[in-house]
């Protein structure tokens, strides 16, 4: 036990704290952000010439090629955000298509299509959910079939995060629609201008729009765009996810929002009284320290882990729903320490820090839902952690009562 | 930057908790908490041959000089296998009172009691953590007087470390004139607790260090930390046990543990108390290596643990269904060590309520 850096590890914090402070000038703007912009596009280069993102990408392919250190990941995420630097471009090429490329990619894909996608020539969207088919993914049904030596694509998808910001998709279709569910999927990628391709914002319930709706009518992809061989699609999307490559998320990320709780609730108050001398309100706010507390190092527990190659089992399987849940009741106090404050949003008299607790409050909550619902987890968590049975499947014979 | 236990430290847990499997057994732990022993002396020797009171002992006084999350790792096993041993009073907040406000001459007798079972200490200062029945311990002349209620190890200490009301500690004799041990019954058999009356009660001091109070704080942060290892302990046997059962348990033909709203009972158990494990490590760690966070982190470990074991305590009743809720199978010693810890030194309300103060005044 012990929560020190090593020399080699501090002077690697100072070297990035260095490069934030001298580098301001070369940032981007607040405009600039988009990943198309001229600025945008040189500071992503800068980063990467650093190794500050695409950090273990090899060198040959536009990466930076160092060798994954998982702390010195996290120390290069800490060090931006303390200084307030922007880092890296993300978006789902980056984040998915590029670890999935250097897995199962063909040399020539990988050589065509990583180095645009780092320097955010080209933007990624991922094509997996369709309106019926959500935690149960595998039952994809958008199809392709091949015409004249191309697939044809026929579906929709629904939850497609940036697509109406992306140039590229990568997508999972059905192509052998006569294989079991797992073994007719192929994973294919194209371009999203194509004619047969036509891409709705989705807008949910906090007033913004950050997914999409995509329907499919015969949209035609060259057949060498797919990634690993037909059927073999399940595979391929899920290669990535036994790498980690440093993406583990901030785990002082609750603890620095509850610190922007506790200044607000220095300066607000309630008939005359601070909320900070509230006993009803400290009560929560310290119930919710203790939990951020533990979430903390629980953190450290997993980076430590992940140090020293080792498999976490349980620990790891409970982040997801362990952390949206803590993070959407953070959002919740704050908005019930503004009370009818709390309920003003946009452009209004009175309100608050431009109504982020409320907007959290609900993006929070679609973050309990995506990327695995918080009962999908805890199967997920019963059956790998504890050693649990799926819930036998419906519509099976019953099985005959022992006599 | 390694946060882990060592390999010395997972040895530690496992030949601690290897031993109280095969001895603290359910009917052990009937045997006691429904006789008239305080203890269970069979299990009380066989942990004090394997060194576990000595633990926070400095090696000049023949100790083994480790630290604080060693002795939280034991206690976490002895939660987990619900010993009916003294062990967070005596061998913890005991030692640490010793060694930051004992004299030289206190350290050098008590210690190789202590480590010999020979000494057993008793710890009274509830009403640090709050008053109940206007209690209060005050000095006079070199001698005790009034009351201190949920005094720790009352059916087996020799010796007691009392605080008045002022933050002092004092040394008393288990059998000085003037003290008077009353027991009280708790829902917990497996630990003792009684009232000690003091009427002009001889007492020695711990040196004058402590007038400010800063080794009761320790002491009790130390305690505190330990009745957070001992939940953390017995909330995660809970889990084990409920699954166990689950996965045996048939209704409708099925397992009860391949249903839904079973399975998610315990995932939720088990997504609740996993960071826990690194909660508590911290907050122990820090009392050695982080002193100026200890205070808070000792808060927070016991709250939060507390909070989340009784969730655990409760759920894996539930997964047992009406056999639980009996004495059949002994679930309730685990539920009631559970509920017993959660107000010992402090519940979670009134623990928060003293963290916020500390934090913001």
């Amino acid at each position: 036990m012990d929560l020190k850096l090593s020399k080699e590890y501090e002077d690697f914090r100072q070297e990035v704290r260095d490069f934030c402070e001298k580098s301001k000038d070369q940032m981007p703007g607040p405009r600039e952000i988009g990943a198309s912009d001229p600025k945008r596009q040189a500071w992503q280069k800068l980063l990467i010439e650093h190794g500050y993102t695409a950090r273990t990408i090899p060198k040959e392919y536009g990466g930076y090629g160092a060798e994954p250190d998982v702390l010195k990941s996290r120390i290069i995420s800490e060090a931006f955000t303390e200084t307030k630097t922007l880092g890296g471009l993300s978006n789902q090429g980056i984040s998915m298509f590029v670890p999935t490329l250097l897995e199962l990619g063909t040399e020539e894909q990988k050589k065509r299509w990583i180095k645009p996608t780092l320097e955010g020539t080209h933007v990624w969207c991922q094509g997996y959910s369709e309106p019926n088919s959500g935690s149960d993914l595998a039952s994809l049904q958008t199809k392709a079939h091949v015409e004249d030596g191309m697939f044809v694509i026929n579906g929709q998808k629904i939850w497609t995060s940036g697509a109406h910001e992306s140039d590229m998709m990568f997508c999972l279709v059905r192509t052998e629609p006569d294989a079991p569910k797992h073994k007719g999927i192929s994973y294919l990628f194209f371009e999203t201008d194509n004619p047969g391709i036509d891409r709705r914002l989705l807008p949910n319930m906090t007033g913004a729009a950050s997914f999409n709706e995509v329907f499919f009518t015969d949209a035609k992809v060259p057949m060498d765009q797919i990634v690993g061989e037909r059927g073999d699609g399940w595979n391929v999307c899920n290669a990535t996810l036994k790498h980690e490559r440093g993406m583990l998320g901030d785990p002082n990320a609750a603890g620095t929002r509850l610190k922007t709780i506790i200044d607000m609730m220095h300066e607000e108050t309630l008939d005359g009284q601070r909320l900070i001398d509230n006993p009803v309100y400290r009560d929560r706010l310290v119930q919710l320290q203790a939990e951020a507390t533990a979430m903390q190092y629980h953190g450290l527990r997993l980076l430590t882990a992940s140090i020293k190659k080792e498999n976490p089992g349980l620990s790891r399987l409970i982040v997801k729903l362990q952390g949206c849940e803590l993070n959407h009741q953070i959002a919740s106090f704050a908005v019930d320490l503004l009370g009818e404050l709390g309920v003003l949003y946009g452009q209004t008299p009175l309100v608050r820090n431009n109504g982020t607790w409320q907007f959290s409050y609900m993006y929070d909550l679609g973050l309990i839902i995506g990327g695995g619902t918080a009962q999908i987890q805890k199967n997920i968590i019963s059956e790998h952690g504890l050693g649990m049975p799926r819930e036998p499947k419906v519509g099976q014979p019953k099985p005959a009562i022992p006599a | 930057m390694e946060f882990c236990l060592s390999e010395e430290q997972k040895l530690l847990q496992d030949s601690v908790g290897g031993y109280l499997a095969s001895v603290s057994t359910v009917e052990k732990i009937r045997e006691t908490a429904t006789g008239d022993e305080a203890m269970s002396k069979e299990i009380f020797d066989g942990l004090t041959e394997l060194g576990v009171n000595s633990v926070l002992i400095p090696e000049e006084h023949g100790g083994m000089g480790m630290s604080l999350l060693d002795a939280a790792l034991i206690q976490e096993m002895i939660g987990r296998h619900a010993a009916p041993v003294p062990y967070l009073a005596n061998a913890g907040m005991a030692v640490v009172g010793l060694n930051e406000a004992g004299t030289a001459e206190q350290k050098e007798v008590l210690f190789p009691k202590i480590a010999t079972g020979e000494a057993r200490i008793g710890i009274a200062m509830s009403e640090r953590t709050g008053a109940r029945e206007d209690a209060k311990v005050t000095l006079e002349g070199g001698t005790l007087n009034g009351r201190s209620l949920f005094a720790l190890d009352t059916g087996s200490a020799t010796d007691f470390i009392v605080c008045d009301n002022e933050g002092g500690l004092h040394l008393v004799k288990a059998d000085a004139a003037g003290l008077e041990i009353t027991a009280m019954g708790t829902i917990d058999n497996t630990r003792s607790v009684g009232e000690l009356k003091f009427s002009g009660t001889p007492a020695q001091p711990l040196s004058s260090e402590n007038e400010k109070g800063l080794a009761a704080s320790k002491m009790l942060a130390a305690g505190r930390v330990l009745a957070a290892a001992d939940t953390l302990g017995a909330a995660q046997m809970m889990i084990e046990k409920a699954v166990a059962y689950s996965l045996e348990r048939k209704q409708f033909n099925r397992i009860i543990g391949s249903y839904q709203a079973v399975k998610h009972m315990c995932a939720e158990m088990a997504a609740g108390l996993d960071p826990c494990h690194s909660l508590l490590w911290y907050a122990a760690y820090a009392a050695d290596a982080i002193p100026e966070e200890a205070e808070l982190a000792s808060m927070h470990a016991k709250s939060h643990i507390s909070e989340i074991g009784t969730m655990c305590a409760r759920k894996s009743t539930e997964v047992h269904g009406g056999i639980g809720f009996t004495e059949v199978l002994g679930l309730h010693f685990w539920f009631k060590r559970i509920g017993f810890n959660r107000q010992l030194l402090g519940g979670p309300t009134s623990i928060r309520a003293e963290a916020a103060k500390l934090q913001f005044g």
